[in-house]
């Protein structure tokens, strides 16, 4: 088992016509993520090919789900057009509306978030690097890829990764795997202030997943995403959780690279995280290279097995 | 992207927002005409940078306070002249200051009692957040820490909009009746909706003042705008001052580069926003001090490598030049060239620590390795950074 996605899960790319998103649904092919539909507006009819594939573009999403009964949606349009692009997903009934997009205004999120209030759609985004289930195959194909993460570091496994940060992220990966630990599945919750999931979701999906032997948790300066979820592992989680802030040396008040990544006061700078991680048992990885053998020595104090 | 107090005021002007009468000049032959514009009588001299603190910031040239009080225009005009074109160390400046290019001539108001009003996202929530206390003049952290009772919040339904029970709510909380109670409900009611139009990430307005004859003023007023945003507002872009932003940050926005310039002596450049924070972090953490932060992106193209040289080496406090970069997707190949090109082009005489990993990492270390120049290979981020912070040291 993984969480939010499986190699057999139906993917949809909106915004599949675009440079962007063409590359990086010719990435989720050759991984063998079953992308079974593009939506463009306008394109409908048409196919995007790449080798013996030949995906079916539909004009909206709704059509594509219709024909294709796809549940998840990858949306890759420019940000004056993904706010929509999300509602669609929203409205079509996916399951998962997974948002890659950067430099959506703010306003349009908190727009988007209010009226997903009560659906049954996840939003994963935006501004994120995307979700990986990895496969059994070679360099873990086989697997379900949605964004723009690099499949090919992955492993099958039973360590949950979860970050704000897309190359964070690989680095988390990469040091896993070359520790020959697996994953079950690498969540990027994106680095906007406002996304549909938080830390914290994605930990609890993690700590009911039976795969899951021992979770990484990485964040940011900003906002108390990663306070909320420490507090809640240390009531509710007995998995291994190694945890690393990113922006100790970032100064108050400068947005750093990512939307959400400001200091805003006492309450979210790196020290104020980390201290909270250490108050709820979380091992906290000195440096970012330190984030596998973090989760190591809390596997190792708890008994757990990674491998 | 911040704005000046004179742009926010006549920004609150068109959106009906009371604010003292005011005007601008950017000469000292100006200041005549600025201040014919304005009633005899109290006149506040208004030093316009994008900083906080101005009230008690010192002059480079030991003049004190960035905002004075004036009794008569007379002496106004004399202030002025004390202020503009010279630099304002503040709180928030660092120590080398703004040069005050803009002088703002305003009425002083005569102050019943100073109120806080700001608005912003509440990222708990995901919806916008007014916040008003009692305490007006103050810093509001400090007000959070000390006496969290003066601090009200109302969070905004962005489905519906600002409520008038919310508003009657804030009002009450704030002790207002009668006329004040009516000029501050109208007040909030378009502050909300000036947040809102325009796309703003904070509006603060600290102090909110009442007059002896009920009238409720924004006294000063500090707004920043969501950048992602901009697209769609040009009338905002036009508001943007070149000379209040780093010069090395803006070269940086015109490659899409992401850059902000730091104190220390180590300069980085990575890919990616949180891998180019925790390159910072790491370098402290083995005892060097970060230059900048510099994220080139996902997709870093040669062009953006050598833009990115070039901007770290204007910086004449570097010392030494950390490369972090984590090719996922990425050939490290291309990137590795890139690098060398960049180097060539712009002649580096500083220690050069290169780690790389990721996609077709083998050829892209070859290529640095056949290079002939003298950068030095880091195998993780720990192994790079301990290194460029012993050849700095």
């Amino acid at each position: 088992m993984a969480i939010l996605i499986t190699p057999s899960t139906k993917i949809l790319v909106q915004g599949i016509t675009g440079d962007f998103g063409g590359r990086h649904a010719k990435l989720s092919l050759d991984y063998g993520t079953q992308v079974v539909a593009g939506v463009t507006p306008g394109k409908g009819g048409l196919f995007f090919e790449h080798g013996t594939h030949q995906v079916p573009i539909f004009n909206s999403v709704a059509d594509a789900v219709k024909a294709t009964g796809a549940t998840v949606s990858a949306v890759f349009v420019p940000p004056p057009f993904a706010a929509d692009a999300i509602l669609e997903g929203v409205d079509a009934g996916l399951d998962l509306v997974v948002a890659i997009t950067e430099g959506i205004p703010v306003r349009d999120m908190v727009r988007v978030k209010r009226a997903m209030a009560g659906s049954k759609t996840r939003l994963l985004g935006p501004n994120c690097p995307g979700v990986v289930t990895p496969g059994t195959g070679k360099d873990s194909s086989g697997g379900c890829r949605i964004g723009i993460a690099p499949g090919y570091i992955h492993k099958n496994g039973h360590v949950g990764v979860v970050s704000r940060s897309g190359t964070l992220t690989y680095e988390a990966v990469f040091q896993l795997t070359s520790k020959n630990i697996g994953q079950t599945t690498c969540v990027g919750i994106g680095g906007d202030p406002v996304n549909g999931t938080s830390h914290l979701d994605i930990i609890k999906l993690f700590n009911a997943d039976p795969e899951t032997h021992g979770i990484i948790l990485i964040g940011e300066i900003g906002g108390n995403a990663e306070v909320e979820a420490a507090r809640w592992i240390k009531d509710h989680c007995t998995k291994p959780v190694a945890g690393f802030i990113a922006g100790a040396t970032a100064p108050a008040g400068r947005r750093m690279g990512h939307a959400g990544a400001i200091v805003g006061g006492a309450e979210d700078t790196a020290a104020a995280k980390i201290a909270v991680f250490k108050e709820c048992g979380i091992e906290v990885a000195v440096t970012p290279s330190d984030m596998a053998d973090a989760l190591l020595r809390s596997a190792k104090a708890k008994g757990v097995t990674l491998t | 992207m911040n704005i000046h107090e004179y742009q926010a005021k006549a920004l609150f002007e068109k959106f009906g927002i009371a604010v003292p009468k005011g005007t601008t000049a950017t000469t000292p032959e100006a200041f005549i005409t600025a201040l014919a514009d304005l009633p005899e009588g109290p006149t506040m001299v208004k030093s316009q940078i994008h900083a906080g603190g101005r009230g008690k910031g010192t002059f480079t040239n030991g003049f004190k306070g960035g905002v004075k009080f004036c009794k008569t225009k007379q002496d106004a005009l004399e202030i002025a002249g004390k202020m503009l074109g010279n630099t304002l160390v503040t709180a928030q400046t660092g120590p080398a200051g703004r040069k005050v290019q803009t002088i703002y001539f305003t009425v002083a108001s005569e102050i019943k009692k100073e109120y806080y009003l700001a608005i912003l996202l509440d990222r708990n929530s995901s919806k916008p957040v007014i916040v008003a206390s009692t305490e007006g003049g103050m810093d509001i952290e400090t007000v959070a820490h000390d006496t969290p009772e003066k601090l009200f919040k109302v969070i905004v339904d962005p489905a519906y909009g600002l409520a008038d029970f919310q508003v009657r709510e804030l009002i009450t909380k704030l002790g207002l009746t009668g006329v004040e109670a009516k000029n501050a409900g109208k007040l909030i009611r378009n502050l909300y909706q000036c947040y809102w139009e325009t796309d703003a990430a904070m509006i603060e307005v600290n102090p909110l003042i009442t007059t002896p004859t009920g009238d409720v003023l924004a006294l000063d007023a500090k707004v920043s705008f969501d950048s992602n945003a901009l697209y769609r507002h040009p009338e905002i872009v036009a508001l943007r001052d070149l000379n209040e932003e780093d010069s090395k940050e803006i070269e940086a926005s015109k490659y899409s580069l992401s850059y902000i310039a730091l104190d220390g002596n180590i300069a980085c450049l990575v890919n990616g926003a949180g891998l180019a924070m925790s390159t910072m972090d790491i370098i402290q953490h083995f005892g060097g001090t970060p230059a900048n932060f510099l994220d080139v992106g996902g997709g870093a193209t040669k062009a953006q490598v050598i833009a990115a040289f070039k901007i770290i080496l204007g910086d004449k406090n570097v010392k030494g030049i950390l490369v972090n970069i984590f090719g996922g997707i990425m050939d490290c190949n291309v990137i590795a060239t890139g690098i060398v090109e960049a180097v060539k082009e712009v002649g580096l005489t500083l220690p050069l620590v290169v780690r790389l990993e990721g996609n077709n990492v083998v050829a892209g270390k070859a290529t640095l390795d056949a290079s002939g120049l003298a950068l030095i290979s880091g195998s993780t981020m720990a192994d790079a950074a301990q290194k460029i912070v012993k050849l700095v040291a």
